[in-house]
């Protein structure tokens, strides 16, 4: 079973891992973005932990609708409304158990990704988050943790051949193609960092 | 028209000078004096290109007079952000709403109708008119 705390890992785990990757996000969205990825997801994510450890919620729904709300007000970029959506969502569809399954957060990451898919117009194949995110839930259906880490770093390796059909990269055309998506890229952070939430 | 009846416009922007700008321009055009609340709501708190939900939200409740708020946006995260707030329920005053509309067209737009004490639905309307402003 999964706790407030495996919540609470996960974000610190995913904060940390932002920090060390913050330059290489950044470096992506360079040719097709605005140069910012990275800094805004390292400002919204230490965000995140700072108001985790002073708020201290107590079941795994509401860490994950507090992160959600602090990386909307945050961020500053489209990746604040998309991450904190996916995260609400998640938060809001575990309800206010203490403890939920594997299972139960399989079934609730699946409605987050929804809805982001819903707030952004993307389907897979458009070169963005949903591109990684989709895999890494039906990874972590059938496979746990580790499968949908690894299943989100394949999809966001399989970014790079597809032209843009979402966001600012979209407005390349053709010339978005041959670059890794830098939000793909860190949503494979985001879903890799719960394997070392679950093995601390 | 009453002026504590008017429909509230908020317009956000990734740069806080086009946000102030268009605010300037629809209001001008407007006509001189018009009472209006209109809100920009541009950029990021630090002052850089962006989108910051603290300041759309402080932009809607300063222009909240009762009858409504009209949003109106440039792009992505504009848009992205504006609907997340919008979904989350409680950030926004009651009876806010996203307009979907060309942005300096449809500011222009939504003032001027606001200031006849044209509802919220209408001032929407004659913002997503806008679109269908050709210049060609």
């Amino acid at each position: 079973m999964l706790d407030a705390d495996f919540f609470r890992r996960w974000m610190t785990a995913t904060a940390a891992s932002v920090d060390r990757e913050a330059e290489r996000l950044t470096a992506l969205d360079s040719p097709i973005g605005d140069a910012d990825h990275g800094s805004n997801l390292q400002r919204g994510f230490r965000a995140v932990t700072a108001t985790l450890e002073k708020e201290a919620p107590q079941t795994p729904g509401a860490v994950l609708t507090l992160a959600g709300r602090q990386l909307i007000s945050t961020v500053g970029g489209a990746s604040g409304p998309l991450y904190g959506t996916l995260l609400r969502r998640t938060g809001k569809a575990l309800g206010d158990a203490a403890e939920v399954s594997e299972e139960q957060f399989a079934e609730a990451l699946r409605a987050g990704v929804d809805a982001v898919m819903t707030l952004g117009g993307a389907a897979p194949g458009d070169k963005t988050m949903i591109d990684a995110l989709v895999p890494a839930v039906d990874a972590l259906r059938d496979g746990g943790f580790a499968a949908a880490g690894t299943a989100a770093e394949q999809g966001a390796l399989a970014t790079t051949p597809l032209q843009a059909r979402k966001g600012r990269a979209s407005y390349l055309g053709e010339r978005s193609i041959g670059h890794q998506d830098p939000g793909a890229t860190s949503s494979s952070l985001l879903v890799a960092a719960l394997a070392e939430a679950d093995g601390e | 028209m009453s002026d504590e009846k008017q429909v509230g416009i908020v317009l956000v922007s990734h740069s806080a000078e086009v946000a102030a700008s268009v605010a300037e321009l629809a209001k001008g055009l407007a006509g001189g004096g018009t009472s209006v609340p209109v809100a920009p709501a541009g950029g990021t708190e630090g002052g850089g290109l962006g989108t910051s939900a603290e300041l759309i939200a402080a932009a809607a409740a300063s222009v909240d007079r009762g009858a409504g708020v009209a949003v109106l946006t440039d792009l992505g995260s504009a848009v992205l952000t504006v609907k997340a707030l919008l979904a989350e329920g409680d950030e926004l005053p009651d009876h806010t709403r996203l307009v979907d509309a060309p942005f300096v067209e449809g500011a222009v737009a939504a003032v001027v109708t606001a200031s006849t004490g044209a509802d919220l639905a209408a001032v929407e309307a004659a913002a997503a008119e806008a679109y269908s402003y050709r210049k060609v």
